[in-house]
């Protein structure tokens, strides 16, 4: 499986919890605590992520910020020389 | 775009678009204008554009666009954003320019100017978010809300003999021949999202052909006035806004 | 307000409306968004003609509202750009022009008055000065408003209301009449080519990198905000009413009697002055040629001198008030006008100031 992780930015982040609808994974959920506005903010709970930006899709703060495993470089052999 | 390398070897696929600005967004936990200005900077991020861009504001809950959209934008009077993009890109044909309104804005007060800005075949994009509700004035009754539809001046549910039928302008905006592109869109999921985007990119690279109008309508939500949470919302959508409002390409350029 | 001595063209006969258009092209107009309405529907037809095959943008929109928010988005984008209208028009174009005065963006509004309220009729009046003047739009704010009063200042108010507009920052008015518009006079026209535009830093023509986004709005939701703002441009206006009053005395210097008028009033005073000391009245007469800012130092100094002060307008009383303010008490101030699109005549004012003169030396008894 790939790897991914999510960053959520925890000050803007309003706990709309359409993230958390929206992965795949199920691996976003409402911290306990809670931002300076008052919110329980959506945070990575468990370490499937895959990073495929679904929540970012749908996150209206645009307070995430998605990581996937680089993709493997091809190995060129050249032949002759 | 150079994605950045972290050193456990993660790159960034995805993250907050230079054209936003740092501002916290006003808008409710969940609301799709959020989703949408983001989309609408991502796309000019990544074409671009950024010093080639104009936006026209409408007065409604997005009335602060302008705060979070790292562009020139103007603020129009309500209803009137279409006549404002026109003023604008018959003097500067070069630059991109949009509109941005919502259900009463574009449908209800600013009617004529909707048409007949469209009827010119204005070379610019139009971005109409219907949520079927006034959001910035308490949740009134929109051209677009629904029949039985309960909001703050309709309490017993919209009743289409004394209040009129919701109103699909953009299947009216359809028919005229100034219309380029006209598609309905939504936020309700991540794959709509995605489909959202590709209309907006497929708009900006459009407007460069002056081949008359782009109009995107994006159904969209309410939290604070339909009264529920955003992850209800968004099935509300799909169960009661879809089926009046169809998602999909209205009218495509024949070229 | 400056004189400026332009070049001029070969004195040729035209429409007022038509040369105001004509002088509009001439000062490098950048765009005209407008709509019919009569008795200035030619000044549209005359752009539609012209500016295709000269310079610059037409457009016939689909209202006077939509016209002036065209104006806005253009004149927001940095270009020199005007609308004309009617009475009719005008009001619906207040909205607007509150968002423009608040924005601080240059644009001119013609405004080729005719009798009202209402639907009125299509011939001249001037029932609309306290419109022009003490806005018609909601909220503190002014045009500079110009009162032509021949073909001729038709054309050359466009020049000068443009260049206000543009070094203030504030809509400015060509306060017109149905009878000025459509009359033909002999004007020389100033010559295109001397009136180069500007670039305004503040205008929204795509962010480069190495500014800040310009943002044009009249919204400042904060009242602190929104103060500072009303200070802003009460400061402006206080500029320019010590600068740019503008005016014209006839025959004033051994008068004891001032008429007071503007635009086509002021026409038929002068014969009435012709008149009048033909049988020995020493008339006089003021004629603003601003009406915001008003002259009023100019009537406040020949308060002292003068017996009385007679305001002929086309309406029911306007500017009378903006008079009597002036004049403050220390000489009667009267009105004599007409309404609803009549013309007052010459012999009809003169009457009015026979009259005025024996009900005085009556009550002296």
């Amino acid at each position: 499986m790939i790897r991914g992780k999510v960053t959520i930015n925890s000050s803007t982040c309003k706990g709309c919890e359409l993230c958390i609808a929206a992965c795949p994974q199920e691996s976003l959920a409402l911290s306990k605590q809670i931002n300076l506005a008052g919110y329980r903010y959506a945070e990575l709970a468990k370490d499937n992520c895959t990073g495929c930006i679904n929540c970012a899709l749908v996150c209206p703060e645009a307070a995430i910020t998605v990581y996937r495993q680089q993709k493997a470089k091809k190995s060129v052999t050249t032949i002759g020389e | 775009m150079e994605n950045e390398i972290q050193d456990n070897g993660l790159e960034i696929v995805y993250k907050k678009p230079s054209t936003l600005t740092d501002t916290p967004l006003h808008y409710c936990p969940g609301c799709g204008h959020s989703v949408v200005h983001r989309v609408l900077m991502e796309v000019v991020d990544e074409l671009g554009i950024q010093d080639k861009t104009i936006g026209v504001a409408p007065v409604g809950c997005s009335v602060f666009a302008y705060n979070y959209m790292n562009i020139d934008m103007q603020e129009a009077a309500h209803g009137r954003a279409g006549a404002v993009a026109t003023g604008i890109k018959r003097v500067l044909p070069d630059k991109y320019v949009f509109s941005y309104q919502g259900d009463g804005d574009l449908a209800a007060i600013g009617t004529a100017e909707t048409i007949h800005t469209v009827n010119r075949g204005e070379n610019i994009l139009m971005v109409f978010i219907n949520n079927a509700i006034y959001g910035m004035t308490g949740g009134q009754m929109a051209p677009t809300s629904l029949e039985g539809m309960k909001t703050a001046t309709s309490p017993y549910g919209r009743d289409v003999k004394l209040m009129g039928y919701p109103l699909k302008i953009t299947e009216l905006l359809a028919q005229l021949p100034g219309a380029l592109y006209v598609t309905r869109q939504s936020v309700h999921t991540p794959n709509a999202v995605r489909k959202l985007k590709k209309a907006v990119k497929a708009s900006f690279e459009y407007q460069k052909l002056n081949e008359g109008t782009c109009f995107i309508e994006v159904v969209s939500n309410c939290p604070s006035g339909w009264k529920q949470t955003p992850v209800q919302t968004m099935k509300w959508i799909e169960e009661n806004m879809f089926p009046k409002y169809p998602l999909g390409d209205i009218k495509v350029p024949k070229f | 307000m400056e004189k400026i001595n332009y070049k001029r063209s070969e004195p040729r006969l035209m429409k007022g409306n038509e040369a105001l258009a004509e002088s509009a092209i001439r000062a490098d107009l950048d765009a005209y968004f407008g709509y019919p309405i009569t008795p200035q529907s030619e000044i549209l037809e005359y752009f539609e003609e012209q500016i295709p095959i000269r310079h610059g943008k037409v457009l016939q929109a689909e209202s006077e509202v939509a016209s002036i928010n065209m104006v806005y988005g253009a004149a927001g984008a940095g270009a020199r750009v005007m609308t004309s209208s009617s009475s009719p028009g005008v009001s619906l174009m207040q909205e607007g022009i509150s968002y423009i005065a608040s924005a601080q963006l240059p644009c001119l509004v013609v405004n080729v008055v005719r009798g009202g309220p209402g639907l009125g009729t299509i011939q001249p009046s001037q029932g609309d000065y306290f419109q022009a003047v003490k806005g018609g739009g909601h909220g503190d704010y002014h045009l500079i408003v110009l009162a032509p009063a021949t073909v001729q200042e038709m054309a050359d108010f466009v020049f000068d209301a443009f260049r206000l507009a543009e070094e203030y920052r504030c809509p400015a008015m060509i306060l017109s009449d149905g009878a000025l518009g459509q009359m033909m006079e002999k004007v020389e026209l100033i010559e295109e080519g001397q009136f180069p535009k500007r670039n305004f830093s503040w205008a929204t023509t795509g962010k480069p990198a190495t500014r800040e986004r310009n943002i044009i709005t009249s919204l400042f939701i904060e009242p602190e905000k929104m103060e500072g703002i009303n200070y802003d441009l009460q400061a402006k206006y206080a500029k320019i009413q010590k600068n740019e009053v503008r005016y014209e005395l006839v025959e004033t210097e051994d008068a004891d009697i001032i008429l007071v008028a503007f635009g086509l009033s002021a026409r038929i005073c002068q014969k009435t002055i012709e008149l009048a000391r033909e049988k020995g009245i020493k008339l006089g007469l003021i004629r603003p040629i601003t009406l915001y800012p008003f002259p009023t130092n100019i009537i406040k100094e020949f308060a002292d001198k003068a017996k009385f002060f007679l305001v002929v307008e086309m309406n029911a009383g306007q500017m009378v008030e903006d008079v009597a303010l002036a004049v403050n008490g220390k000489k009667p101030v009267y009105y004599k006008g007409r309404m609803g699109g009549m013309i007052p005549t010459p012999e009809e004012v003169l009457v009015e100031v026979e009259n005025i003169i024996a009900k005085q030396s009556e009550e002296k008894r």
